[in-house]
């Protein structure tokens, strides 16, 4: 017996979030404003996700939380035993077997289903935020599809770097229309936001959700002679192998030892458990640290 | 002829003060207005009611628009009129850190008219980027540096290119000659003279230098306390000043 309503908010709130999510999906890439609540941990570490998620979770779901791709990090532990506790959901750490994914700057390696939901922690929603300081006028711009600035912010990449310099949080254009910031994801994963899966995302402190329906066009901005390219680490994982995936890159010691090693690690782990050694690693045991 | 931008009545009240009230003119393709008057004589808020910046409380202001040729300004909606804004018209602001985006290369604010209005080839616009930074005499390899590293005079120049990049045709300056030394202003305004005559710029001029207007209006109209108290051709009002406020304020200027 839970002390907590199912999924922690109480179901007027819930409600109040699903409208946003509805309305989200209705106009792809537009932020809704929602009424943001107190969550029991700080700004920042996924308010706006774990609400999310408590909004779309019934008591059938099996939960999945990552962090940067990991799913042992303290985030990524906290928020499930968080849903553990307050809804009693069946948790996993496998991609595949999840019904609802909450992710933290990452997309996942393997490609996700049409009965899954990716949920994604967002600290500023607002991609001109930086280059704009105003709300009014950027809200101003989003109505009136006057999106020049971001491409000015490419410019200064370019001008500055030899190249679009800007590595995550990369700028896309959802459906023709709004242009959305993916919350902080690799470049990498740019091209993986058109999949099969529902995409939510949530910004607690900023107060907005909004959406990215199943098999929607995303567009990464980019100039005509200078055209997007996704990027990773050219190395191979150390640990499984894997040349298609996304690298986190670990030093070892203090003599300029390095490994890279997927982020993904249900991907990773799922191809050593298939057989697949990297450079630097060992056989898969079920026993092993 | 159509005039570029036809004024009538305008007038903007601020309660019960008067912004300005009953301006109506005539503004045709290629010819440059100055409006002057003292401080808070109404000649700044005229001009961002003309600009679109204001919503005057009366009056229409028709600009002859490429598509549909006269159209009120002020009623139109507002994605059209912020469309002029970045196309057809240009606004030169007094301080140039108003008009420019400090935190963004020399390149990067002449660009932004490009890309706002659709330009995605990074070659080109860095290419038209640095061709009118050089028009306006800044150096090419200073085209990667901050306006914040400019001085006074150059970041006016900086504003300038940034709004005549998209080749508008109708150019709004508010003192754009304001706390520059002499000799920046009186580059700075060979340099206007040079473009305005090039481009065949229609242009409205506010200031209170009457040295500006000698220099680059055709037509000058002089305002007090909101109402226009003389209009004529330039050297005519101010050779031969009809209104003692006219009179007042060309007899005030040093001699040196």
């Amino acid at each position: 017996m839970s002390d907590y309503n199912f999924a922690y908010l109480d179901e007027q709130t819930k409600r109040m979030i699903r409208r946003a999510i509805l309305k989200g999906l209705a106009i792809p890439g537009y932020q809704v404003p929602f009424a943001s609540r107190e969550m029991p941990m700080p700004y920042g570490w996924g308010t706006g996700g774990v609400q999310v998620s408590a909004a779309v979770l019934t008591p059938d779901d099996t939960f999945k939380v990552i962090d940067q791709g990991a799913d042992d990090t303290t985030n990524a532990v906290s928020i499930r035993r968080f849903f553990e506790k307050t809804a009693q959901v069946k948790t996993t750490e496998t991609t595949r077997d999840a019904s609802v994914i909450q992710t933290r700057h990452r997309i996942p390696e393997g490609d996700l289903g049409e009965d899954q939901i990716l949920v994604y922690q967002v600290p500023i929603p607002e991609p001109l935020r930086f280059l704009e300081p105003s709300e009014v006028e950027t809200r101003k711009m989003h109505s009136l599809e006057e999106y020049g600035l971001m491409h000015v912010k490419l410019y200064e990449d370019i001008s500055q770097h030899g190249a679009i310099a800007t590595a995550y949080a990369y700028p896309v254009k959802v459906e023709g229309r709004y242009v959305m910031d993916p919350s902080p994801i690799p470049k990498f994963d740019n091209p993986k936001l058109e999949m099969a899966a529902i995409q939510l995302f949530g910004a607690g402190r900023e107060q907005r959700i909004y959406a990215i329906p199943p098999y929607t066009q995303v567009v990464s901005l980019d100039f005509d002679d200078f055209p997007f390219e996704p990027t990773k680490a050219d190395h191979a994982c150390d640990l499984c192998g894997a040349t298609d995936s996304y690298l986190d890159e670990l030093i070892v010691d203090d003599a300029g030892g390095r490994m890279f090693m997927c982020s993904d690690t249900d991907y990773c782990s799922t191809r050593r458990k298939a057989g697949h050694v990297g450079a630097q690693g060992v056989p898969y045991s079920e026993d092993a640290a | 002829m159509t005039p570029l931008l036809q004024v009538e009545d305008i007038a903007k009240f601020y309660g019960h003060r008067i912004g300005c009230t009953g301006v109506s003119f005539d503004l045709f393709p290629g010819e440059v207005m100055g409006i002057v008057g003292e401080s808070g004589s109404g000649k700044s808020t005229l001009l961002n009611c003309l600009a679109g910046q204001l919503t005057p409380d009366a009056g229409a202001v028709r600009f002859d628009t490429r598509a549909e040729g006269l159209r009120d300004t002020v009623t139109m909606n507002e994605p059209e009129r912020r469309m002029l804004g970045r196309t057809d018209w240009a606004f030169v602001h007094q301080h140039a850190r108003d008009g420019l985006r400090m935190n963004v290369s020399a390149g990067g604010n002449v660009g932004e008219r490009l890309m706002a209005i659709g330009a995605r080839h990074y070659g080109d616009i860095r290419a038209e980027a640095t061709d009118w930074l050089d028009r306006v005499e800044i150096s090419a390899d200073r085209v990667d540096d901050r306006p914040t590293t400019f001085s006074g005079g150059m970041q006016q120049r900086l504003q300038i290119a940034r709004n005549l990049v998209t080749g508008p045709r109708l150019v709004f300056m508010d003192e754009p000659t304001g706390g520059l030394d002499v000799s920046v202003q009186a580059r700075l305004l060979d340099l206007l003279r040079g473009l305005v005559r090039e481009m065949n710029l229609s242009a409205i001029i506010v200031t209170h230098d009457l040295a500006v207007v000698r220099l680059l209006a055709d037509r000058l109209m002089v305002m007090k306390d909101g109402y226009v108290v003389e209009t004529g051709l330039t050297d005519q009002v101010l050779d031969d000043p009809q209104h003692a406020y006219t009179q007042l304020l060309v007899s005030s200027v040093l001699q040196v």
